[in-house]
């Protein structure tokens, strides 16, 4: 029954996007005033298929397994956690969740945007019904995620033990609130674009949103980061695999948009550009969710072909993003101009951070989808990796982190404060870390000194906002710019650190014999074997020791027997300037083991910078709402009782 | 600046961003893209020495020996047709076996190619495409040849 009445849930859910959607054509038409059924449809929408997503998680909870998805993807013999995040970790689960996300937003609009004018708010609310009608028949057709078996089996097939992991519970759930949020930008651009109301008021209404978005987008791909990380055992940070590229797209566009807002929202210029970058940004989520979902690009999150989801999805992407666009080019040059500006100033600042993310932006969507355009045309299989990223990425990541310190010291509008003599002691703290890599490693690659070099310089360059004022009385708002911006520092210094400085030994080891990595010694003591609820292992006991007292660690190989698999678990231990990272590997026949040994200093500076971009995020959000409180709204009223 | 020249001024650097990005990326894929070979590609001669590559096909049986250094093995990938020898320097991944398939990723030095990264099939569920693609063209062979 219960899954039953999650289906049913779906259906209505769908039904009443439908009726959201026809109400906003017989609203622009005819100007009737629908917007609180509208509203009221929405947030009843958002409600249904929440309940269809709880009833997703109590089948799983309870493992019942005459639904076809758990008997996929679940295990009675498995942790609790993991039989509930199960849910989310396979195809049709995982789409219940956007779905669901999606719908939620679309509520919170409807409850609490008293920003925008009403006819705006009407026509957005029904392009988040036409998105949410596209994504519920996708569910409903291609992929109920409540389907039936008949008899039911006696035993479920289990779960990935690679996703039997904590990041599971959190990586997903919050990268689709990242995904989804953007929705809302788009929803609300499609609107102002239909009603040609795009001012600084819109911008005020999607701001949050975006920043929302940002945040949980910065915060899934950091702790995805992390997970991949230590999971995969491989000691790497970002693999510019597919999967992560789909991710960091609508990253990349977001943050271009979040810059871009401000302009539209302290300036009203960047009209036609903002309203884009919604678009893009939000197309980019749909071109990630198709990525994935379909499974047409080689990746480490490689799922199953099933070609009718992949065409199903395309065709979806293709309907919103295409006429996305073709109303961009109808009412995008019916925009007025925007306020002016000279050359050097806050504007073009932003604008030069806008150009240089849509480059990248395309530089990663070129490279990300040109096997699947090879392919297509040749019929040849190719793959773009690591190198051509880093080659071609890099250096414009570098240039854009060195501008990021300039950019916050100019002033809105026009030139102003000898910009130039304020970053004399960040270009100082720069040069000097240049003379100390030259002399400590001499040999080091261009990419990581230039990366120590632009970390220091902005480290420094980030704060100088708050210098020269009582930093106590600046808003939260430009401590979360100061908290960002320090952030990017941050993990860029961990980046260069590390591709710097680990030391990385791969050895065969019996036990009682010392390895050497780094500013370590590692002793192997022994090999024993290990349980845990539903795997058996067998674990390296090491004894690792620099200088001071010895620090033990156990990596392990992991049985798992539903399904049958093995998996490493690396033991990576933490200290104030890096970590100790170790793998086991196979045996040999003379009693020894494979071992790969990393230090990698300072490498979790990488995931603290992310952690601290996220809360810039978070100190903008919160500075922007208290403000909103403060001001209330006086034209919504106005226009509503009048 | 008036307005309509601004507007102008920014579709402009719009426009150039979008060529800057476009021919950036020309660049960097022509010298860095990896093309996907099975040993009977090689054997035609397809693999240019130096130039990154992903090799794919299956673990021929026997083939893998342990190299003295201990961590470095040599084995042979086959897809019926040709045999490449592979060694790599490295931990395996778990469900590398003999008999079943695996894409190395690295380049051919002298008739041997040197992988830098082996990828396996994680389990029945999970495995590269191309190993799909691949498998599924191998069973439809014999099933034309039975």
């Amino acid at each position: 029954m219960i899954a039953e009445a999650g289906l049913a849930a779906l259906w209505l859910a769908a039904g009443l996007a439908a009726l959201q959607l026809f109400l906003m054509i017989v609203a622009l038409r005819s100007g009737i005033a629908v917007a609180r059924a509208m509203r009221g449809i929405a947030v009843v929408q958002g409600a249904l298929t929440l309940g269809a997503f709880a009833m997703l998680l109590l089948v799983f909870a309870r493992t019942d397994l005459s639904v076809a998805l758990v008997f996929e993807n679940s295990h009675s013999a498995k942790p609790f956690i993991y039989k509930v995040a199960g849910a989310w970790g396979n195809h049709e689960g995982s789409m219940l969740l956007w779905v669901t996300v999606l719908a939620a937003a679309g509520a919170f609009v409807a409850r609490l945007s008293r920003r925008t004018s009403e006819k705006t708010l009407v026509a957005a609310l029904g392009a988040q019904a036409a998105l949410a009608l596209g994504f519920y028949a996708f569910l409903l057709i291609a992929s109920n995620p409540f389907a039936r078996l008949d008899p039911a089996p006696l035993e479920g097939r289990g779960l990935n033990p690679l996703l039997q992991d904590p990041g599971l519970a959190f990586h997903p759930p919050t990268l689709y609130f990242g995904y989804v949020g953007l929705s809302v930008a788009f929803s609300l651009a499609v609107g102002a674009l239909l009603t040609g109301q795009v001012d600084s008021r819109l911008a005020r209404a999607m701001r949050p949103w975006v920043l929302a978005a940002w945040i949980f987008l910065t915060l899934g791909i950091t702790a995805g980061s992390y997970w991949a990380y230590y999971e995969l055992g491989w000691g790497g940070y970002w693999f510019w695999d597919p999967v992560e590229n789909a991710s960091l797209m609508p990253w990349l566009a977001a943050t271009a948009l979040l810059h871009s807002i401000n302009v539209l929202a302290a300036r009203g210029a960047l009209k036609a550009w903002t309203m884009m970058l919604a678009v893009i940004a939000f197309s980019m989520s749909m071109v990630g969710t198709f990525l994935v979902r379909s499974g047409v690009l080689t990746s480490v999150h490689a799922f199953a072909i099933d070609p009718q989801r992949g065409t199903f999805l395309l065709a979806l992407l293709a309907i919103y993003v295409g006429a996305a666009f073709v109303l961009f080019a109808w009412r995008g040059a019916a925009l007025k101009e925007g306020a002016p500006f000279e050359l050097v100033s806050r504007e073009s600042g932003l604008v030069l951070n806008n150009l240089l993310l849509s480059v990248i932006l395309g530089v990663v969507f070129v490279g990300t989808l040109y096997p699947l355009f090879v392919e297509a045309v040749s019929g040849e299989k190719l793959s773009v990796g690591a190198p051509y990223f880093n080659a071609v990425a890099g250096p414009l990541a570098l240039i854009l982190a060195a501008l990021v310190g300039l950019g916050p010291l100019l002033s809105w509008r026009r030139k102003s404060r000898p910009v130039l003599r304020r970053l004399t002691v960040p270009a100082l703290i720069a040069a000097t870390m240049l003379v100390i890599s030259v002399i400590v490693a001499p040999a080091m690659g261009i990419l990581p000194r230039l990366g120590l070099m632009v970390a220091a310089f902005l480290a420094v360059a980030s704060i100088l906002p708050l210098v020269g004022r009582n930093p106590f009385r600046a808003p939260l708002a430009t401590w979360g710019m100061v908290v960002a911006h320090f952030g990017i520092a941050v993990s860029l210094a961990g980046m260069a650190a590390n591709g710097a400085f680990t030391a990385e030994t791969l050895s065969v080891a019996r036990p009682g014999e010392t390895l050497r990595v780094g500013p370590w010694l590692v002793q192997l003591e022994g090999v024993v074997p290990g349980a845990g609820q539903n795997w058996t292992a067998i674990a390296a006991q090491l004894r690792a020791t620099r200088g001071q007292g010895p620090v033990m660690l156990e990596p392990q190989t992991r049985y798992f027997s539903n399904p049958v698999m093995e998996t490493n678990e690396a033991a990576i231990r933490t200290f104030w300037n890096g970590q100790l990272y170790t793998v086991l590997g196979k045996p040999d026949r003379a009693g020894g083991w494979q071992l790969r040994l990393w230090w990698k200093p300072f490498v979790t500076l990488i995931w603290a910078g992310g952690a601290l971009i996220a809360l810039g995020g978070a100190l903008a959000l919160l500075g922007r709402l208290r403000l909103r409180r403060r001001r209330p709204p006086t034209e919504w009223r106005q226009e509503r009782y009048a | 600046m008036k307005p309509k020249n601004q507007r102008l001024v920014l579709v402009a650097a719009a426009v150039v961003a979008l060529v800057a990005a476009v021919l950036l990326a020309m660049w960097g894929l022509r010298s860095q893209a990896a093309y996907f070979l099975t040993p009977a590609d090689i054997a035609a001669g397809k693999g240019e020495p130096g130039a990154s590559l992903r090799l794919g096909g299956m673990v021929e049986r026997g083939s893998i020996e342990r190299l003295p250094d201990g961590v470095s093995i040599r084995f042979v990938l086959t897809d019926g047709k040709a045999r490449t020898p592979v060694t790599f320097r490295g931990i395996v991944p778990d469900l590398f076996r003999e008999g079943s398939g695996a894409v190395a990723e690295g380049q051919m030095q002298s008739g041997t190619f040197v992988a830098d990264k082996i990828l396996a099939k994680h389990d029945e569920r999970y495995m590269p495409p191309e190993l799909g693609n691949l498998a599924a063209e191998h069973k439809a062979g014999k099933t034309l040849v039975k």
